[in-house]
């Protein structure tokens, strides 16, 4: 009943390891990205790596830390029956969706090059969405 | 339950493992950058930047660049030939040039590029050579130290090339191209190109040659009309 959460927990992982990784580059933590082709030092050096003057992949971190807890604590039996765990999933990684869209348009139009940790960090949210409608739908 | 929790736990321990062997790789060396914080002198700090256009000028915009960012490029050859012919030899727009170099973790020859340009301006070539710099960005793509392409580019413009190399390999403006990331940090400066007007940030959407033409026509169409 709570595999969509489960999976939720363990992709949510994966991301706060991929958007740390970029936010620790971000602050001069982690040096030279491990990218192959530049394209992530582009994209981080870019002015669009920064929101509000707070790097993005900051931001990444945070939501995937709530998505994880929230999976992870909608996943307990005590809750695994109540419904607003998967709400939340929902509208959590429904935003990051659509942010992760933009940042990713931004890549192809304006920046013209590709940050593969960004594009795998896309995939995760997607991943996370995509799971969360499924857990979401199931249940209504 | 046990076999989430287990594989939480697997996932949660490659991460922890990655994180803690990527932070402690040691950022690859740069040639010609500086090592570590430049000192300042005040009178690197005096230093306003590359000037271009009027001081009389009734608009006047600064850019933060740093040489290696490929937008900064971008913006340099595709909108900057149509904001220096319309709005700074017309007198409307002064435009400042500021350097900021962008870490060797991110840009690799920033600094040295900024060591380039500062070096070129000792002979009175500093915007010759922005141009240059941007005009042929490809540098900027290739992995090698770019010293030979920066000093062709510094001899195409009539630079002389003795006491440019001796400037660039002194890294003699260190402390000026410090000085001038100190300011674009203090300003808030997030990435490059940043541009501000009268201290105050333009939008990140407001990069257009026309965008540029709107705000210098607002701005003067604002002013308070003196009596002759």
């Amino acid at each position: 009943m709570s595999l969509h959460r489960q999976t939720v927990a363990v992709l949510a992982l994966v991301g706060i390891a991929i958007a740390t990784y970029l936010w620790l580059h971000a602050i001069g933590v982690v040096g030279e990205l491990k990218c192959g082709t530049g394209g992530c030092e582009i994209v981080q050096a870019s002015s669009y790596a920064h929101l509000f003057g707070i790097p993005v992949a900051f931001y990444g971190v945070v939501a995937y830390v709530a998505l994880f807890g929230i999976s992870v604590a909608g996943s307990q039996p005590a809750l695994v029956a109540r419904a607003w765990p998967t709400r939340w999933l929902v509208a959590i990684s429904g935003a990051g969706f659509l942010f992760t869209a933009y940042l990713t348009s931004l890549e192809a139009f304006v920046i013209h090059a590709w940050c593969r940790w960004c594009l795998a960090s896309a995939a995760v949210i997607t991943a996370i969405f995509i799971t969360s409608l499924a857990g979401f739908f199931r249940k209504s | 339950m046990k076999r989430f929790y287990g594989l939480l736990a697997v996932v949660a321990v490659a991460a922890i493992a990655f994180l803690i062997y990527s932070a402690n790789q040691p950022a690859a060396a740069v040639p010609g950058g500086a090592a570590g914080r430049a000192p300042v002198t005040a009178q690197d700090s005096a230093f306003p930047g590359y000037v271009l256009g009027s001081d009389s000028a009734p608009v006047k915009i600064v850019e933060f660049a740093d040489y290696e960012c490929p937008i900064c490029a971008m913006f340099a050859t595709v909108q900057f030939p149509t904001i220096r012919d319309q709005l700074i030899k017309t007198g409307k727009v002064q435009w400042t040039l500021r350097d900021y170099p962008l870490p060797p973790t991110t840009h690799r020859w920033s600094h040295l590029a900024a060591d380039a340009v500062a070096c070129a301006s000792e002979q009175g070539k500093a915007w010759d050579m922005i141009d240059a710099m941007f005009d042929h960005h490809d540098w900027a793509l290739q992995s090698s130290n770019p010293t030979s392409v920066f000093r062709g580019l510094a001899q195409g413009i009539g630079v002389n090339t003795t006491t440019w190399d001796a400037c660039v390999s002194a890294d003699r403006y260190a402390g000026r191209i410090q000085a001038s990331l100190d300011r674009g940090d203090a300003l808030g400066v997030g990435g490059t190109p940043t541009f501000f007007m009268d201290g105050k940030e333009i939008a990140r959407t407001d990069r257009s040659s026309d965008q540029f033409q709107r705000i210098a026509d607002s701005v003067i169409a604002a002013r308070p009309k003196h009596k002759k």
